[in-house]
């Protein structure tokens, strides 16, 4: 199905399972522990080895000579493979740093060998007998030292949301310095880690040629072509099953060392080999969100319009390694006449930088809406107030192209009322409760919605059950719930009598789970199919598929009301589409957005941050279904808290690698950290997005959040840090007086 | 850190030490028995298999999560001898005749723990990695509360204890939850606490 006009009606405007607020269908699975994640399928392949990934301990350089005679001679050990004795693999299409093969050192903890034995335990006790001779190399770590030699990033970026290396609208440099109130400011974001609870992990199986790997990754199509081409074998011969993920944000978008090395594992030992990265490999053995140092310029007439606005970014990547699009957003987000916008990417020998939930957005609004707190601040203007005289309903850059829907200004204003804004104090450091310094803060969330093709299989049988079959993921987003619930609403049936199996690459070829793209794309898969499985049912029945109502579990013309499995009583009826998105999205922007209101409290003595409230009013088409949804923007809610607040790769300058690898050193937010958090959804339709009329919703509650924390510590504090996180060092030496 | 070169200054000083390189010794094994989820399991394991191992690989309970090896984030939460641990830090072998509880233990799909359910109730997950042990951990803390254990944040020690949502996030603490879903696993565990009171 192509879509390439806007929608009409359609029977997912019913509205009688789409919409509502849904359990999910998995949920029993995953809270008995039933739910069987990569590391765990016991059941699908006899006489399972485990593998153990060996990362490099030098972060650049080259291999002189592997020692694995001990290894091998080890108890338990059937196979040893080595970088060294492995020609240098293909990297998969997404990949910016290799995965195995070769000599060469790239980053810390590139994985060099893969040990092969009978137990977990032995596989460990021999990957430390492997004795490694490097040849290290200087290499270029630290950030801020090279900034200076970044490159310009070429016309287009090609990731993330894409977008131009530089743009300019008008006369940014005149106009900025013709403005009257003015801000310029740089400010710098961190790497970050996306550090999801299951860590990558890959179980292999060889029958002769072909490959079967039961694994843990977003993007089953993406893995499966990577796969082929790193294994050197044909596409048709490897196949990825993942229908559980335990959790991704971008760090599973990817063919990784697992999957790699269990198949060459599987391989050499000629048997099943199961490989998971250990929780210390993953901050440098795989991706990263690349830190950034971002400059903005805003310039405003005394009444708050911006008249000039521009947003630059340096960071860093591998050779052949793209930037952190943080200036995207900036683009699109308010009105100014004059515009620039340009990113520049310096080479670093820092393990690669990749796409992690919301990419260029999540650190590109950490610095642009604290920037707009700043400036509305000198204009002497509510900070709320700034961002509605600065809304625009068109492109900024294209005058004549519209936002498809845009309510910013509905999401300012209700959050606003709702959070009791109207309260605050303006002048920073003079709210006290007991030892706390306490403050409010907002910033607006915005997001591109994309969308990308997605096939689904439906079949119903002769009992009125339908079975919704596609590769797509469900990474934690509800997946299975809003592929059931959209199956159930298009074939007039109650969740019950659908089956949703997924993540194999077997199935027709999905969105996949990334940039928020997946529920509006999946879903408008399966309503494709659905479209067509009605077609089949009405001829099958004799009916005319116009006049058809699918309701209650049968399916009715005029006087004639015929149980849906009838349709089946002589065999099952299957029907396959996909969605395929035409160039709307090119006549019309498509975007989602939101405001975030946040109160924290500082401790007036020792500079502790405690997030007290948060809310996010968001606006982003229909929502499928309003549990999961606001269960994923209060988990980006939680991450860019993260971000704002502890969240901080910390390089190692001189050795060249992310010192805090693991889960006590990398913070995360824990329980104690976050309050309870409000979601309010506008109640609104995008007919320009799609046939589901929705838009992506998981990416959203990252956007803007960890602003609307930093302001609120400066309303609290009057400490304006720059430099994310904001962690207490930042504050403590300008804390005010705690009389 | 632990990387080839620490493990070759390993195997070095052992063999300075005239003895054979560490980790080239046959397995040492043992026999232990566990009651799990109200079943006696014997099992001969290598002693250096961890609780958390002994029941994910040799028990195939894999409802217990291995999310970091390294007690750090809680995904392995298991209830031993009415205590809830990281299994992943304990050693299996240290558990002769120990009454544990796995997340499997609770309930299963057709018969859900009313913790269980309450987390599907308020969506308290999203992966679904972690919430095996927030589960755990969750059913767990109820009691540590009803026992009057005190936490950090407990103010009066002579103060009957109450199930605030201080004391929830608190003892919640050492279950990390990447997907965020911290605030609907409070509600589900308030829900649930309610329901007991």
């Amino acid at each position: 199905m192509k879509f390439d006009q806007p929608a009409g009606q359609n029977p997912i405007d019913q509205l009688k399972v789409v919409g509502k607020a849904t359990d999910r269908i998995d949920g029993k699975y995953k809270t008995t522990g039933t739910a069987a994640y990569a590391y765990e399928r016991h059941d699908v392949v006899a006489n399972q080895a485990y593998g153990y990934v060996l990362g490099a301990g030098i972060a650049r350089g080259r291999i002189g000579a592997m020692h694995v005679d001990e290894a091998k001679a080890a108890p338990g050990v059937l196979a040893v493979v080595t970088t060294l004795e492995t020609p240098r693999l293909e990297r998969g299409k997404m990949n910016t740093a290799y995965l195995f093969g070769g000599d060469r050192v790239q980053h810390y903890h590139q994985a060099v060998a893969v040990v092969v034995a009978e137990t977990f335990e032995q596989a460990r006790a021999a990957a430390f007998l492997v004795r490694v001779d490097y040849l290290p190399e200087d290499g270029k770590y630290d950030l801020a030292a090279e900034a200076s030699a970044a490159k310009p990033v070429p016309a287009d970026s090609q990731e993330g949301s894409g977008g131009a290396g530089e743009e300019r609208v008008g006369d940014f440099e005149g106009a900025f310095a013709e403005a009257p109130v003015t801000l310029d400011e740089t400010y710098s974001t961190a790497d970050e880690s996306h550090a999801m609870m299951e860590p990558h992990a890959t179980i292999a199986a060889w029958d002769g040629d072909k490959v079967t790997l039961w694994t843990s990754n977003q993007m089953i199509a993406w893995g499966h072509g990577s796969l082929a081409k790193i294994l050197g074998v044909p596409k048709e011969n490897v196949r990825l099953d993942a229908p559980f993920v335990g959790g991704g944000f971008g760090g599973k978008l990817f063919v990784r060392a697992d999957a790699v090395l269990a198949a060459l594992g599987a391989k050499a030992a000629g048997r099943p080999v199961k490989v998971a990265l250990t929780r210390p490999l993953i901050a440098n053995n795989t991706t990263h969100r690349p830190a950034t140092i971002q400059r903005v310029r805003i310039g405003a007439t005394k009444d708050g319009t911006i008249t000039a606005i521009a947003h630059e970014s340096t960071s860093g990547n591998l050779p052949d390694g793209s930037p952190e699009t943080a200036v995207n957003q900036t683009r699109m987000l308010y009105a100014g006449a004059n515009r620039l916008t340009a990113m520049k990417l310096a080479q670093l020998d820092l393990p690669e930088g990749n796409a992690m939930r919301a990419p260029g957005e999540a650190p590109g609004l950490m610095v642009l809406e604290v920037a707009m707190d700043e400036m509305a601040e000198k204009l002497g203007m509510d900070p709320v107030e700034f961002r509605l005289r600065n809304d625009t309903q068109v492109d900024p850059n294209k005058p004549d192209r519209r936002f498809s829907h845009r309510d910013l200004v509905g999401c300012l204003n209700l959050g606003s009322k709702k959070f009791g804004w109207a309260k605050r104090n303006p002048t920073p450091g003079r709210v006290r409760d007991g030892q706390w310094l306490v403050g409010v803060g907002m910033a607006s969330a915005y997001r591109d919605n994309m969308s990308l093709k997605s096939g689904a299989r439906v079949r119903l049988d002769g009992r009125g059950m339908v079975t919704v079959e596609t590769d797509m993921t469900d990474v934690g987003t509800g997946s299975y719930t809003i592929i059931a619930q959209t199956a159930a609403e298009m074939m007039g049936l109650p969740l019950d009598n659908v089956v949703v199996r997924l993540g194999d690459s077997d199935f027709p070829v999905s969105s996949g789970s990334g940039g928020q793209f997946g529920a509006n794309s999946s879903t408008s898969g399966v309503y494709a199919a659905c479209v067509k499985l009605r077609e089949a049912v009405a001829q099958r029945l004799g009916i005319n598929s116009a006049d058809a109502v699918f309701a209650d579990g049968e399916v009715r013309s005029g006087n004639r009301a015929v149980p849906l499995g009838e349709a089946a009583a002589e065999g099952d009826l299957t029907a396959e589409d996909a969605i395929e998105f035409g160039d709307l999205s090119k006549q019309y922007q498509l975007s989602t957005f939101g405001a975030h209101f946040v109160e924290v409290g500082v401790d007036v003595h020792t500079a502790e941050i405690r997030v007290r409230r948060m809310l996010a009013v968001c606006a982003a088409g229909r929502i499928l279904n309003p549990k999961s949804a606001r269960n994923q923007v209060i988990g980006g809610m939680t991450m860019g808290t993260g971000a704002a607040l502890m969240e901080e790769l910390a390089v190692d300058t001189k050795r060249g690698f992310f010192a805090n690898h693991d889960l006590a050193g990398y913070e995360v937010p824990v329980h104690a950290d976050i309050p309870h958090q409000e979601v309010i959804f506008l109640d609104e339709v995008d007919p320009i997005s799609s046939p589901m009329k929705a838009k992506g919703v998981g990416e959203l509650g990252i956007c803007g959040v960890g602003a609307a924390v930093a302001n609120a510590v400066y309303n609290a504090t009057g400490i304006r840090v720059r430099d994310y996180p904001i962690t207490l060092d930042k504050l403590l030496d300008r804390m005010p007086e705690a009389a | 850190m632990i990387g080839a070169s620490a493990a070759a200054a390993m195997a070095a000083a052992a063999a300075a030490a005239g003895d054979a390189p560490a980790g080239t010794d046959k397995p040492v094994m043992a026999k232990v028995v566990l009651n799990v989820n109200g079943q006696r399991r014997e099992l001969e394991l290598d002693t250096r298999t961890s609780l958390l191992d002994a029941a994910r690989e040799h028990l195939h309970l894999t409802g217990s999560k291995k999310g970091c090896d390294h007690g750090q984030c809680g995904a392995c939460t298991m209830i031993v001898d009415g205590r809830r641990i990281n299994a992943c830090l304990t050693l299996a072998v240290m558990h002769q005749g120990s009454e544990i509880t796995t997340i499997e233990g609770l309930g299963g799909p057709d018969d859900l723990h009313p913790m269980q359910a309450a987390f599907v109730a308020h969506d308290g997950y999203q992966c679904g990695y972690c919430t095996p042990g927030q589960i755990c951990s969750g059913v767990a803390v109820l009691a540590e509360i009803k026992a009057g254990i005190p936490s950090h944040v407990t103010a009066d020690l002579n103060a009957p204890m109450q199930v605030t949502d201080a004391e929830i996030r608190e003892r919640m603490s050492g279950n990390i939850c990447r997907c965020g879903a911290y605030s609907n696993i409070v509600e589900a565990m308030t829900e649930v606490a309610g329901r007991q009171a």
